[in-house]
């Protein structure tokens, strides 16, 4: 049957060229749109759980409440031991200790005294110790522009757009001005060995890397840090094995009373990106359903104009005795194979692209010159099983839909009227 | 019927004519509080989230134009110095031995933690200049009977649009004071306490200071020793004062 049905499309183009070309246009663009949703909000939650949130975090029950506060005086104390106890319960998972912080970056002349200065975004990572280093995690290594990484205490790395706006380059010294975990004046002199680029305004606006130790000494936060990231070691965030986590944790170590005990936290309950993970999830499907109804209405209509032409096709097999559910049947088998057939063509073509988007990308940091949000300036698509198929729902769904409906004036069609219709 | 009201209205006649003008009460305030210059010693006690630390300084002073710091304790702040030449302010650390130089946001952060902001340290003391005033009231503070100054900023480039002012009626010595933003929001509020004679002048020797947009127990500020037009040597307030 399919192979009779295939002859009847192949031979009758107006049955089978229009639809397929629109199925294909359709899923073309809901492979497309997957795609670069799965690429881009991924993208979001991967900086972010690389650079701010992990993808669970310890933080100190204040800071929980003051999360917008970049101070260290709520900093967690005793992190020593802490992290010990972590890497004993929690094995499994990757833990690190950074240190956030803000201030003044401020150059010297040669009386070393102001010649320009500018605000800055710190991050204490762990550099110069192999065990647990920041340097992939971070991608400061690919990230880097000029000059070298840190090699030893007393070296920083600033980003390139802050190294031209201070107009200072590889070699320069440069003073660390801002505040304590105590609230004391912080100053620290540093030497620039190398710039460096991530591709996030948020961070290529002011950002300064140093290593741990020396944040630490800075800020005098001698066994004390801002934050301690854990990372699942599948590598990838999920929700809830991380929820599991900081409920076991947060059972053991968290007290309501002491504003000061630690509490972990997962990455949905950070930087609203609960939101975006739900975003991400909804918004696929809203897609498809936008798509499949869009569709479905274009594919009733090319079905119904189908119909006027198959009209007395349909009469005639009506009248020598086809049964009319046989002939509806069969309609929506023909656009099963239209289906399937515009459904693999707009995959593939879909596809093409998406991948031509996952490698190249779209830079749109000319539009986010001022965004604080943590997120990549180049839109990339991502390619994943679910793209592979993802076309086939909308593209399968929206043509039985179509047909159906179009079909049901089949049912409405009296034999006597047909027989009157032939005569003619 | 006719003699009480004639009461009440010389009543209220004598008592507006024993107010004195805000000007007035303030020229009387700059009288105690400003001097030719000034060499103080004081300890600021910063009642922080976690703990309490005490930092001990040593301030010359010209006016309200010129000032030079140099913190005495504890060790971590130790030789930091600070210099204020009118609108400008330099920070010095032996740690770093550099000379650099607060501006823009940094002028709103806290000194050395405090509730005190380098903004504050500042401020012009000349009021009548900068804001318009005006006795709203009385009240007692502590036994003390005080009159309320409003003050409200004839320009927008102050740090605090509006003042409340409480003086001590007799000895014309500020007890109290609130800031507040051009909102109305109160951003800062003033204890001014243990006033003392000091060479013909009454001066307050504790002020306990309190950012209420943060958390914590407030500042004390205490003056150990403070004494008044005393020889000052020039290179006191230069940027090389600072390396010495």
């Amino acid at each position: 049957m399919i192979k009779f049905l295939l002859k009847g499309l192949i031979r009758d183009r107006h049955r089978s060229l229009f639809p397929i070309l629109s199925i294909s246009i359709g899923v073309t663009l809901t492979v497309l749109l997957q795609s670069w949703i799965t690429g881009y909000l991924g993208d979001i939650i991967d900086y972010n759980a690389r650079f701010s949130t992990g993808h669970v975090k310890v933080i100190t029950k204040a800071k929980y409440d003051n999360s917008q506060q970049m101070a260290n005086d709520l900093a967690i104390v005793g992190t020593n031991k802490l992290t010990e106890n972590l890497d004993e319960e929690f094995p499994e998972i990757t833990w690190i200790k950074r240190i956030r912080f803000a201030g003044l970056l401020d150059i010297p002349d040669e009386n070393g005294e102001t010649k320009t200065q500018g605000p800055v975004i710190g991050w204490g990572v762990n550099m110069l110790s192999k065990k647990n280093s920041d340097i992939e995690r971070m991608n400061i290594r690919k990230s880097l522009q000029d000059g070298k990484l840190p090699t030893k205490r007393g070296e920083i790395l600033i980003s390139d757009e802050l190294a031209g706006k201070l107009k200072v380059g590889v070699g320069d010294n440069a003073t660390f001005l801002g505040s304590t975990m105590y609230g004391s004046m912080a100053m620290q002199n540093f030497v620039i060995s190398g710039t460096v680029h991530f591709g996030s305004m948020a961070l290529d606006k002011g950002a300064i890397i140093v290593d741990f130790n020396d944040a630490q000494t800075a800020l005098n936060m001698e066994n004390a840090t801002s934050e301690i990231l854990g990372y699942l070691p599948s590598g990838d965030y999920d929700n809830e094995i991380a929820h599991n986590y900081a409920d076991k944790f947060n059972k053991k170590y968290s007290n309501s009373e002491d504003e000061f005990s630690p509490i972990m936290i997962t990455l949905s309950e950070q930087n609203g990106l609960d939101a975006m993970l739900e975003y991400v999830s909804s918004f696929i499907g809203i897609i498809i359903f936008v798509f499949v109804l869009a569709m479905s209405i274009v594919l009733w209509n090319m079905g119904l104009i189908g119909g006027l032409r198959r009209y007395g096709e349909v009469g005639l097999r009506l009248a020598i005795g086809e049964n009319k559910g046989t002939v509806y049947r069969r309609m929506i088998y023909e656009s099963v194979l239209i289906g399937i057939f515009g459904s693999l063509l707009g995959t593939m073509i879909g596809l093409g692209f998406a991948y031509l988007l996952q490698t190249k990308g779209i830079d749109l940091s000319s539009m986010m010159q001022n965004s604080s949000m943590m997120m990549p300036t180049v839109v990339k698509a991502k390619i994943t099983s679910t793209t592979f198929f993802i076309g086939f729902i909308p593209g399968l769904f929206s043509t039985i839909v179509g047909t159906m409906l179009a079909g049901i004036g089949i049912y409405k069609r009296e034999t006597a009227q047909l027989f009157r219709e032939l005569d003619v | 019927m006719k003699k009480v009201l004639t009461i009440i209205l010389l009543t209220i006649v004598m008592l507006n004519g024993q107010t004195p003008s805000a000007e007035t009460i303030l020229k009387k305030i700059d009288e105690n509080m400003i001097s030719k210059n000034q060499i103080m010693t004081s300890s600021m006690i910063i009642h922080g989230r976690r703990v309490s630390r005490t930092i001990r300084a040593k301030s010359w002073s010209i006016g309200d134009t010129k000032n030079f710091t140099e913190y005495l304790s504890p060790a971590r702040e130790k030789g930091t110095k600070m210099l204020k030449l009118d609108d400008k302010l330099w920070i010095y650390t032996p740690s770093t031995d550099r000379i650099i130089k607060i501006s823009g946001h940094m002028l709103r952060q806290s000194v050395m933690g405090s509730d005190l902001s380098y903004e504050d340290m500042m401020e012009s003391s000349d009021l009548t200049n900068s804001y318009d005033a005006k006795v709203i009231g009385s009240e007692e503070i502590d036994g003390k009977q005080c009159w309320i100054i409003n003050l409200v900023g004839k320009t927008d480039d102050l740090a605090y649009h509006q003042r409340k002012i409480w003086v001590d009626m007799k000895l014309y010595v500020p007890l109290r004071e609130e800031l507040f933003a051009k909102s109305g929001k109160l951003l800062k509020r003033m204890e001014l306490k243990n006033i003392i004679n000091i060479d013909g002048r009454w001066y307050p020797t504790k002020m306990i200071f309190k950012d209420v947009l943060k958390n914590g127990e407030g500042t004390e500020f205490v003056i150990d020793e403070i004494k008044f037009d005393q020889n000052i040597p020039k290179y006191k307030f230069s940027k090389a004062g600072l390396r010495r």
